[in-house]
């Protein structure tokens, strides 16, 4: 399969904030991709960089085989952007809204409606954009993104902020998006939208990225390891420390942040006794591991959106 | 300081390829005049600032300047005045401006002109001395009651004493009629309203899209700067000249009485270039305001000095003549003197095309200057 995207050590510095440190990156054509991380680790800077609104200070980017930077008019028909925050004309209704941008790529009003009508805003088409709730603002602004038909779309965090019924929902309809060919990246903080919706994902921190593999796939890499977490101030995490290495215990990451107090381990059993043993287990979850634990793993800090 | 990059596009690039689905050219282009158009109605403040309060202004100094401003002078003639009836027998041209009656008895007419219905009365005395009694309520008017009848006097003497005049005064006013207050409220008032409407659009327009992230947004669409522009050019001028159209209906009411004369026509390439020099203010504007609270703050403190001291609601024609050099620096002068001049005073080609050629001069320069501080976006 032919690549959609290649990045190669783009960096990217804000005065005293490296944003962006080296990512390198490729997405096949067809494929539906993910940055995670977790807030200001430079995910929404790399995807500006790739739309082409950003110079990198350094590296090479190459969309669709054509660079995007200086502003490449070629490209811009190929694909749709979603921005972080939606971007609306003021004083418009959604139905106006969704015209207008599609009259940039010379689409006509009947596609634009039809548009309307596939992220189920038909009934809200006469709303004005400012008194829309965030949920249907974001599936305006996934269908002003789709209008022109683009094959290669960039979502920057559709979800955030939105109840779980509709995050629901706006996954359907990325996944149908994905399903008709287009190729796909999204950057998100919420772990199980990657796992649920990503062929691939990269793990971002801090400007870099740390690991790149499909969600299962970094998963199964630690899923030996379950991770433990009880409430925290049951047990002081020194003493547990001391208790644990006592019982012979096998662990790794143990920390406490003022609410939980979580462990991974390979053997949740001895573990399990010596907190039983403590009348320590309010608030007790034991999980096989997720791409939170893959998080904790490579930066040894738990996953904080 | 958060970072700030100069990320401009070189020039405008032509829209790339065949669009696909029911596409139709040039809908780019509709479809932003439509976006800005409908901004402009939907939006109250800017309809009363543009288009209501300009017209109030006009109504209101309209009605209160009403019958000021003219040069005629009414004068009473008590009884029988001799050189009176006989400079108007010879029909001396000095009497155009006097507007005399007869028939008044000495205590009404001085009652009249106490009031100010009159502004002088003019008697005989048995002996030949000549009374003139005049108010100096109008200063204007008492000069030229006195300079007028003073005139005839001695025209009567020398006439008595039978010398030809050595020298003599063929004194006309340059305008046919004399100057109306809404002759000159009418250009004035309608440059402010288009100072308001150009140099608001242009930079509200700039400020809420940039902070709207719309601005981010076009740069990714598959149009060109120029497209936007003239789009918002478009919709600018049409503003214009729909209170160029409400100004001018409501100024030739019969109460008003504005007289539209020969090639008037020339107000609306005037308005046009008006519009684009005050279109260019608010790039400069919009570009440098962050928020729509800074860019109205910088707005008013442009147009408000520019209009007072460009002649916008004061005619300048006899202020001091430092105040007559500042208003040269004044965009909005070079629409409110020629557009005074070809609507009603008998100007043509002669008053506008200058005129037009520094409001476009002034574009030039003032759209450089906004290019220079322009941003997609404030981040
Ligand atoms: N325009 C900017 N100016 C200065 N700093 C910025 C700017 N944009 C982002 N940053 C900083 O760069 C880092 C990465 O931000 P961002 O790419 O938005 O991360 P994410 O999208 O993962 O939350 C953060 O520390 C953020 O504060
Ligand atoms: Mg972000």
């Amino acid at each position: 399969m032919s690549e959609a995207i290649t990045a190669d050590g783009i960096r990217k510095r804000y005065g005293d904030v490296q944003a962006v440190d080296g990512v390198s990156l490729s997405v096949a054509t067809g494929e539906f991709y993910g940055l995670l991380g977790p807030n200001g680790a430079g995910k929404t800077t790399t995807l500006e960089i790739l739309e082409g609104i950003r110079e990198a200070d350094e590296g090479r980017v190459e969309i669709l085989g054509l660079s995007p930077w200086p502003r490449n008019p070629k490209l811009l028909p190929r694909m749709g952007v979603q921005f972080q925050a939606s971007a609306f004309f003021n004083k418009l209704t959604a139905r106006e809204t969704i015209r207008t941008f599609a009259s940039f790529y010379g689409i006509g009003s009947r596609a634009a409606d039809a548009m309307l009508e596939r992220v189920g805003l038909t009934e809200s088409a006469n709303v004005l954009t400012s008194k829309m709730s965030g949920g249907q603002a974001q599936r305006l602004s996934i269908a002003c993104a789709l209008v022109h038909d683009p094959e290669l779309v960039f979502l920057d965090e559709p979800t955030t902020g939105l109840d779980p019924q509709a995050r629901r929902n706006l996954w359907d309809l990325l996944r149908d998006i994905n399903a008709e060919g287009r190729t796909v990246v999204l950057t998100t903080h919420y772990l199980d939208e990657a796992e649920v919706l990503c062929d691939r994902v990269s793990v971002m921190d801090h400007g870099r990225v740390l690991k790149t593999g499909a969600p299962a796939a970094l998963v199964r890499e630690i899923d030996d390891t379950v991770r433990v977490r009880i409430e925290s101030g049951l047990l002081a995490p020194d003493r547990a420390r001391e208790l644990l290495t006592a019982a012979g215990a096998v662990y790794s990451n143990l920390e406490d942040d003022g609410v939980t107090l979580a462990l991974s381990t390979a053997e949740p059993g001895p573990v399990l006794s010596v907190l039983a043993e403590q009348n320590a287990l309010r608030g007790l979850e034991v999980r096989g591991a997720t791409l939170e634990d893959v998080f904790l793993q490579l930066t040894g800090r738990e996953y904080r959106a | 300081m958060t970072a700030t990059e100069p990320s401009r596009t070189a020039a405008p690039e032509p829209a790339a390829g065949p669009a696909r689905g029911d596409g139709e050219k040039g809908s780019a282009f509709v479809g932003l005049s439509r976006v800005m158009l409908l901004g402009f109605v939907r939006d109250k403040g800017t309809l009363f600032f543009t288009l209501a309060l300009p017209l109030m202004f006009l109504l209101l100094f309209g009605v209160l300047y009403k019958g000021g401003g003219s040069t005629h002078v009414k004068v009473a003639e008590v009884g029988r005045v001799q050189v009176l009836d006989d400079a108007r027998s010879q029909a001396q041209g000095a009497l155009d401006a006097l507007e005399i009656t007869t028939g008044l008895s000495e205590a009404d007419a001085l009652a009249k002109v106490k009031k100010g219905d009159l502004d002088g009365l003019v008697m005989q005395k048995p002996d030949g001395t000549l009374v003139l009694r005049f108010s100096q309520a109008d200063q204007v008017k008492a000069g030229t009651v006195q300079g007028i009848v003073n005139s005839v006097v001695q025209g009567a003497n020398q006439a008595a004493a039978n010398v030809a005049p050595k020298y003599s005064l063929d004194a006309a006013k340059v305008e046919d009629d004399s100057t109306k207050p809404i002759q000159y409220l009418t250009p004035g008032l309608l440059a402010y309203a288009i100072a308001m409407g150009a140099v608001y659009g242009a930079s509200f327009t700039l400020v809420t899209w940039r902070k709207s992230r719309v601005l981010r947004r076009l740069r990714l669409a598959p149009i060109s700067a120029g497209t936007v522009v003239g789009a918002r050019v478009l919709v600018s001028v049409l503003v214009a000249l729909a209170q160029t159209a409400l100004f001018l209906a409501v100024a030739q009411i019969d109460y008003f009485g504005l007289k539209l004369t020969g090639d008037w026509w020339l107000v609306l390439p005037l308005v046009v270039c008006g519009t684009l020099a005050f279109m260019s203010i608010g790039l400069v504007t919009g570009s440098l305001a962050k928020t729509e609270e800074s860019a109205n703050g910088m707005n008013q403190l442009i147009i408000l000095p520019m209009s007072f001291l460009g002649g916008a609601f004061i005619p300048l024609d006899f202020a001091p003549s430092w105040l007559q050099d500042v208003s040269r620096a004044m965009p909005l002068r070079y629409l409110i003197v020629p557009a005074k001049s070809v609507l009603s005073q008998g100007g043509g080609f002669a008053e506008a095309l200058p005129a037009m050629g520094v409001l476009l001069a002034f574009t030039a320069v003032l759209s450089a200057v906004a290019w220079r501080f322009f941003n997609w976006d404030d981040a």
